[in-house]
């Protein structure tokens, strides 16, 4: 399967290893990420303005050079864009849901791209990995795995741009699941736990970090609390105040205990038998090696 | 036989004047009587100073383009601008790094970026001036060196950006990063730098010095240009 790719900003740079152990785990399984050409930001954050239609320009372009990549045949998937990163997933597919629900402001915005070769027309479906590999099938992927992640405890963290609001959460805003499932086609032990669905603190990481280290402290203790020795995200922003922001909070609070926070993509990666130093384990602020090298390969 | 001379009217600073028709806006103005002392250079296209915008009849639109180079329409409407922004920090190439961290630091307003694309609409190089702006936003300074190649400078993208990124400027340090840390070095260029040195090319350049003004125009006009 050649599906269209987008990256986002974030996974060309500190989520580098993001975007490595997805392509290289998609490669395993036969799915090729086809970078789209002149991809351009994804338009974060998501205006909720209701005549703010400039800040949509920016997601409504990438879905042309979808449709550009399909005329061009560089792809075999129909009318589908794949994403990575949870919070452009969400801001891609807002801005399609409000294109396909409000024809008016469709048509305005076309009209100012006039010099686009083509309209757009509503037409691409902007899904997510984890949405892609469930298609795939999370018992053929157990059929693929290679090292098994038994005995390893993973806190599954959804944050909020995967799962809310629920027009374009990838499963029940409530009470997600698909997390849970992947982890279980890879032998891993889902932990069962409060903060999965919890806010990290977004962007006010940037203005005041101080709300950020309160809230991820209390994620982190939970996950810490139910056992987990890693916790996995989709989200390069949740991954940054779970990851990075540990160090704060050590200086608040000497006597916590850091937790590795890993991309779901490395864990997918490791278990499909490919070399656990290609994907930046290295980049994470807190070394998630030691932890994997102690459960899975028991070294 | 004598051909007559077409005539178009243009409206200066909303004054019509008849001018010969196939003038640029620069040969409107002067033919008009005005007599420009700033906001131009060349008048060959290559300088960027004559960045100028207007109208055309019949279209709200308000378009931009170099002087020099713009061809007046019967009914274009003409004005002088104050200036094209240009804000540039000041920083020392050898202390910075190529990395996205420099433009967060240096030039801020490029992750203001909507992708309206107007800077690439407005450009006279036809540069992707959105392209590259996005391209500096995850960090691919060599990428963005290579689209804004051909950027003069004029500085239309900045005059008309809603975000108000300076494009050109931002251009211009991802092609200096590019060209200190990240191109491959290149033996060619310590070679003709050795070249320069010995005085390989003293005689050339003095016998251009000595040209008279009319040999040095005809020269100028009748060289070969490599397009790439």
């Amino acid at each position: 399967m050649k599906i269209p790719y987008f990256p986002g900003c974030s996974l060309k740079t500190y989520a580098s290893s993001f975007e490595k152990s997805a392509i290289a785990s998609g490669a395993e399984l036969g799915i090729e990420f086809v970078e789209i050409p002149r991809w351009n930001c994804c338009g974060v954050v998501s205006s909720l303005t209701s005549d703010d239609l400039m800040h949509h320009l920016a997601p409504v372009r990438n879905m042309i050079r979808v449709l550009e990549m399909q005329d061009a045949c560089m792809v075999d998937t129909d009318n589908k864009m794949l994403t990575l990163c949870s919070m452009c997933m969400n801001t891609l597919k807002r801005t399609n849901l409000k294109m396909r629900e409000h024809a008016d402001e469709l048509e305005t915005i076309n009209d100012f791209m006039y010099n686009e070769d083509q309209k757009y027309d509503g037409s691409v479906n902007v899904v997510h990995y984890l949405e892609t590999l469930k298609e795939y099938g999370f018992d053929k992927i157990a059929e693929k795995v290679k090292v098994s992640l038994k005995g390893l405890k993973v806190a599954p963290y959804y944050g909020c741009m995967l799962i809310r609001p629920k027009e374009v959460g990838i499963d029940d805003a409530e009470e997600p699941t698909i997390f849970e499932d992947f982890l279980k086609a890879l032998d891993a032990e889902p932990v069962e736990w409060r903060s999965k669905k919890t806010c990290c603190g977004s962007y006010l990481t940037v203005s005041k970090e101080n709300i950020v280290v309160k809230l991820t402290s209390k994620i982190l203790e939970d996950a810490r609390s139910n056992g987990a020795d890693v916790i996995i995200t989709s989200c390069p922003l949740c991954a940054f105040n779970l990851d990075s922001r540990q160090e704060l909070i050590r200086i608040q609070n000497p006597g916590f205990e850091p937790i590795p926070v890993l991309y779901f993509t490395q864990l997918l990666a490791i278990a499909l038998g490919l070399d656990i130093n290609e994907f930046g384990f290295a980049n994470n602020k807190i070394d998630g090696i030691p932890i994997l090298n102690k459960k899975i390969f028991k070294k | 036989m004598a051909v007559e001379q077409k005539m178009v009217t243009v409206y200066i600073m909303g004054e019509p004047q008849l001018v010969p028709e196939g003038s640029t806006i620069i040969m409107a103005w002067e033919y008009a009587g005005f007599q420009l002392k700033k906001g131009l250079g060349c008048r060959e296209g290559f300088c960027g100073a004559c960045a100028t915008v207007y109208r055309e009849k019949g279209d709200f639109k308000l378009k931009g383009g170099l002087a020099c180079q713009t061809v007046v329409t019967d009914g274009m409407s003409l004005v002088q601008i104050p200036f094209v922004p240009s804000e540039r920090p000041r920083y020392n190439l050898a202390e910075l790094k190529p990395d996205i961290n420099t433009f967060k630091e240096l030039f801020p307003t490029i992750f203001r970026c909507v992708a309206c694309n107007t800077c690439s609409k407005v450009c006279p190089q036809d540069i992707k001036v959105m392209d590259y702006i996005q391209q500096l936003k995850r960090g691919d300074i060599a990428a963005a060196a290579a689209t804004s190649f051909d950027c003069i400078r004029c500085g239309l993208c900045a005059l008309r950006c809603p975000a108000d990124i300076v494009q050109f400027n931002a251009a211009t340090l991802a092609q200096r990063l590019y060209g200190k840390y990240l191109a491959k070095p290149s033996p060619e260029l310590a070679d003709r730098l050795t070249e320069i040195d010995e005085g390989k090319f003293e005689a050339e350049i003095e016998e251009l010095y000595n040209m008279s003004h009319d040999d040095l125009v005809k020269k100028y006009y009748s060289r070969e240009i490599k397009i790439r």
